[in-house]
């Protein structure tokens, strides 16, 4: 008998720390204070502000938002269109212009035309009917180590083309297009400057060059690249223009210079997107926080909190960004139309060529 | 009279009993039919009808095509001699945990638990330290090879073998080995004739699970095999989860269930007809310190063994989280609480673990209610014949894709009263769909060993069969459940399953905590991330110690 009752003793512990703890998160997904709307952001795990800037949205409107994250850029965006007959969340934040054809041809949107659209570049505003509206962009270009080619006394490459010359043998290593939304990004600059024919032939040549391509950005930044925490083999990464300033700020001590660099000339431009969901009862709102997203207090939130460069005309950009984050001059680009119309069969013919 | 009077009783008690079993099948059955059949064939009903009606087209295709009957044949492969391995690599560690005491031994059982908790991401970094060009074991060049893939999946299922065979071993009465060898038997030949028997069904218990983790491993195939290799379960999460091929991603969800149902039924088969009832001892008499030098070099070569196999990963991740630029020091465990302490990204530490001790319990308590119930059924005193096809349903969970799993829960748990797509609820309930397989495949060996001679000579003698089972069976079993509920508690900790294909707002755990900190540049972000996986080991093996102390009140002294 006592042996029934030390187990039964186990369980029931166990089961009041599930109850005691029951409550107080119950209490923290409720609603604060009653008449007011919530409503969900569904977005890519990588969303973020300020808390004090979510405040000042909610005491302006009375519109409380949950955060919804669900997984990297496709998989959000996928699991949207999977949903749509019963939507997850009320606006979709984070669709990027790979994924951009996707979304609209699936129907995910409703238009909306914010006032605020005014304040934003016409050439970021890629969709005329409005079901999403540009939030913020951001390039995607090989970084380096500085170190290493101080070191070795090695000219930095600018180019896609010097990253395939045999001085640079060994040096890069890239995300798989098929798991990484950054690859996918770098492929598609690939195929941006060397056209539909010729990229293949540029990825048989990095092939020769010794190109290592690993399975996600987390690998290849903090595990492969030899500028970053993992002091890996590598001194050339695909990731992002807004790595060296994030490498200033989270570090500590802080560093004068960051100690990595973009290679502007092999950047992609991502331009991310906000839209309203369609099915959403709550459209007022989700408008409301669109317009939010887009105003100037959110924008100037938003590159600490994502290293991305606000949509917004005119935006004040934090000090560290003025100082290491480079925007590059004429980054590579495809229309969304012609990205998702090719976008598997390239990664199969990437696939082909540099896996196999 | 009296005799004529108690055989009515036990006709009676057997009615009950066939009450019982029909109680205990239908808990577990329509909890998997819920959470797991439901949702699966959803997301494959989708894919299987795209235009509205049936279309088989692509699994035709799928079928057809000779790169994916590779794939289909690499991840078999690979499977086999990985679980293989384990196998072989695990035996004499769970022989040395049955029979030898030694000092730290409780504190070595629980750590062996902990690689299976870590994020593979942050384990792959560890092995890239080690394995990687610049690294020590460099020269072998297994950076990413199928080498890499082999002992990736030996370190993180290295403790199942360990806990589900050595759980039935130590129980086994040493008396009939010396008997063996008294009468002139080989070591060798009193292993293969005398132990192995008797423990054939833990080890095909131990083995199937191994095989199904290491048919469905997605994070290993991908980070420490690379981009060369896929499998079916890479092939299912590139289909679904980035591409949206619903029809491709159905037909090979369909190719991997056939191939885990055909594998199951092999193992229950071996697992099944050699289960006899064995003659059981409690652990105190069957273990003792090592004697002879040979037994002292073979508790320490195993010790070596986990030493370097778990240890080695482990202490470069520790040796990382102190390392900070100004030397070593707490830097980056202060960083976890300081780095983006004002954006809605931030999550207190204490919160994270708060969230997924838990998550854990909860699913702990789901796992063993669940997976118990099937045990019993199964094999317990009212068992069922019908309750094989249970066994299988209750592992299919193991050997289906999570990101099936995970996106069936998406399109099939939205309407009430299973409304549940963003609830927290369904989080412990994904952990226990891996965990309850757990549970049952540890208990069921265990089960199976007890003499039903000696319950129904209880039962004859007037005990009721809740006396039964408290002063018979759960004494036996009450060790093993507490390895179940390790387990089960580890799985959840781990955030196995399809948890990491669903949606979760508000409750971050450490695993989530750990890849939001890997998803961002900095040295600071990647040092806080490893002080993180350092905590939810600690976490790990201390809740594990915890549960595994419960021995040392009289319940787990069997």
């Amino acid at each position: 008998m006592r042996r029934f009752h030390a187990l039964a003793l186990t369980l029931s512990l166990l089961a009041a720390a599930a109850i005691v703890a029951g409550p107080v998160s119950a209490s923290a997904s409720a609603p604060r204070s009653s008449g007011n709307t919530t409503i969900t952001l569904m977005s890519h795990d990588s969303f973020a502000a300020s808390k004090k800037v979510m405040r000042e949205f909610t005491k302006k409107t009375g519109v409380t938002v949950k955060v919804l994250p669900s997984g990297d850029a496709g998989a959000a965006v996928n699991q949207a269109i999977l949903t749509k007959s019963n939507p997850l969340g009320d606006v979709f934040f984070g669709i990027d212009n790979t994924l951009l054809s996707r979304g609209l041809d699936a129907g995910i949107f409703v238009p909306y035309k914010s006032p605020e659209l005014a304040n934003i570049s016409k050439d970021i505003q890629l969709d005329p009917r409005h079901r999403v509206t540009p939030v913020d962009t951001g390039d995607v270009c090989v970084n380096f180590d500085r170190k290493y080619f101080a070191d070795k006394n090695l000219t930095v490459p600018q180019t896609l083309d010097d990253l395939a010359k045999p001085e640079y043998k060994g040096l890069l290593v890239v995300e798989n297009p098929a798991t990484s939304s950054p690859g996918l990004a770098f492929l598609l600059a690939t195929v941006s400057k060397f056209g539909p024919d010729g990229w293949r032939s540029y990825w048989d040549k990095l092939r020769d060059n010794g190109v290592k391509v690993v399975d996600g950005w987390e690998q290849a930044y903090n595990t492969e690249f030899s500028g970053s925490a993992g002091k890996g083999d590598y001194p050339l990464v695909v990731s992002y223009a807004t790595s060296p300033p994030a490498e200033v700020v989270n570090a500590n001590p802080q560093p004068d210079q960051p100690p990595t660099g973009a290679l502007l000339d092999t950047c992609f431009r991502q331009i991310e997107f906000v839209g309203i969901m369609k099915g959403t009862t709550h459209e007022k709102a989700a408008k409301q926080l669109v317009d939010f997203m887009l105003s100037d207090r959110f924008q100037q939130d938003m590159p600490l909190q994502m290293y991305v460069f606000p949509a917004r005309d005119g935006t004040k950009l934090p000090s560290v960004f003025v100082k290491y984050a480079k925007v590059a001059p004429s980054p590579f680009s495809l229309p969304p139309e012609e990205i998702a119309k090719n976008r598997d069969q390239w990664i199969d013919q990437w696939t082909s060529t540099v896996l196999r | 009279m009296h005799a004529e009077s108690s055989l009515g009783g036990l006709h009676a008690r057997i009615d009950r009993g066939r009450l019982v079993r029909g109680l205990m099948l239908a808990v577990p059955i329509a909890f998997l039919g819920v959470f797991f059949v439901y949702p699966v064939a959803s997301i494959v009903g989708r894919g299987l009808t795209p235009g509205g009606s049936l279309d088989f087209s692509p699994l035709a295709d799928v079928v057809t095509d000779a790169q994916f009957r590779g794939v289909a044949w690499f991840t078999i492969w690979q499977a086999t001699v990985s679980t293989a391995l384990t196998v072989l690599v695990a035996l004499p560690g769970a022989y040395v945990f049955a029979r030898y005491e030694f000092r730290g031994k409780r504190l070595v059982r629980a750590a062996v638990l902990v690689p299976f908790v870590l994020p593979t991401v942050v384990v792959g970094s560890a092995f890239l330290a080690v394995l990687g060009d610049g690294g020590p074991l460099g020269f072998l060049g297994l950076d990413q090879s199928l080498a890499a893939i082999l002992v990736a999946h030996v370190f993180f299922n290295y403790a199942v073998v360990v806990l589900i065979v050595g759980g039935l071993w130590a129980h086994l009465d040493p008396r009939q080995e010396d008997a063996a060898r008294v009468l002139g038997a080989g070591r060798w030949q009193t292993f293969r004739s005398v132990t192995l028997p008797s423990l054939r069904p833990a080890i095909a218990a131990a083995a199937a699970i191994v095989f199904l983790f290491d048919f469905t491993s997605f994070g290993v195939i991908l980070i420490l095999g690379g981009p060369g290799y896929s499998t079916l379960e890479t092939e299912i999460y590139r289909q679904t989860v980035q591409f949206l091929h619903l029809p491709q991603a159905a037909a090979l969800s369909i190719v991997q269930m056939a191939a885990v149902v055909v594998v199951l039924l092999v193992a229950g088969r071996a697992q099944g007809r050699r289960a006899e009832a064995l003659r059981l001892r409690a652990v105190a008499e069957t273990s003792r310190r090592p004697r002879t030098l040979g037994e002292r070099a073979m508790v320490g070569i195993n010790l070596a063994v986990i030493a370097v196999l778990l240890g080695g990963p482990i202490a470069v991740l520790v040796e990382r989280s102190f390392d900070t630029a100004g030397g070593y020091g707490l830097g980056f465990y202060r960083a976890l609480s300081e780095l983006r302490r004002t954006s809605t990204i931030f999550v207190p530490p204490v919160e994270a673990v708060r969230n997924s001790l838990v998550f854990a319990a909860a699913a702990t308590i789901i796992a063993l209610v669940i997976g118990g119930l099937a045990a019993f059924a199964i094999a317990g005193p009212h068992r069922s014949p019908r309750s094989a096809g249970l066994d299988t349903l209750l592992l299919l969970p193991l050997g289906v894709s999570a990101v099936t799993i995970g996106f069936g829960f998406l399109i099939a748990l939205d309407k009430p009263p299973f409304d549940l797509r963003a609830s927290p609820v369904l989080i412990p309930i994904a952990h226990a769909l891996v965990a309850a397989p757990f549970v049952a495949r540890v208990l069921i060996p265990v089960l199976r060993s007890i003499d039903q001679r000696l319950r129904d000579t209880a039962a004859v003698l007037g005990a009721s069969p809740g006396r039964v089972w408290r002063e018979i069976d759960l004494p036996i079993v009450a060790r093993a459940l507490l390895v179940a509920a390790g387990f089960a508690f580890a799985i959840s900790l781990g955030e196995f399953g399809a948890t990491i294909f669903i949606a979760r707002p508000d409750y971050p755990t450490l695993p989530v905590v750990i890849f939001r900190l890997l998803g961002q540049p900095g040295t600071l972000n990647f040092g806080a991330a490893m002080a993180a996986s350092v905590i939810l080991m600690a976490v790990t093996a201390v809740a594990i110690f915890a549960i595994e102390r419960f021995r040392f009140a009289d319940i787990g002294e069997f």
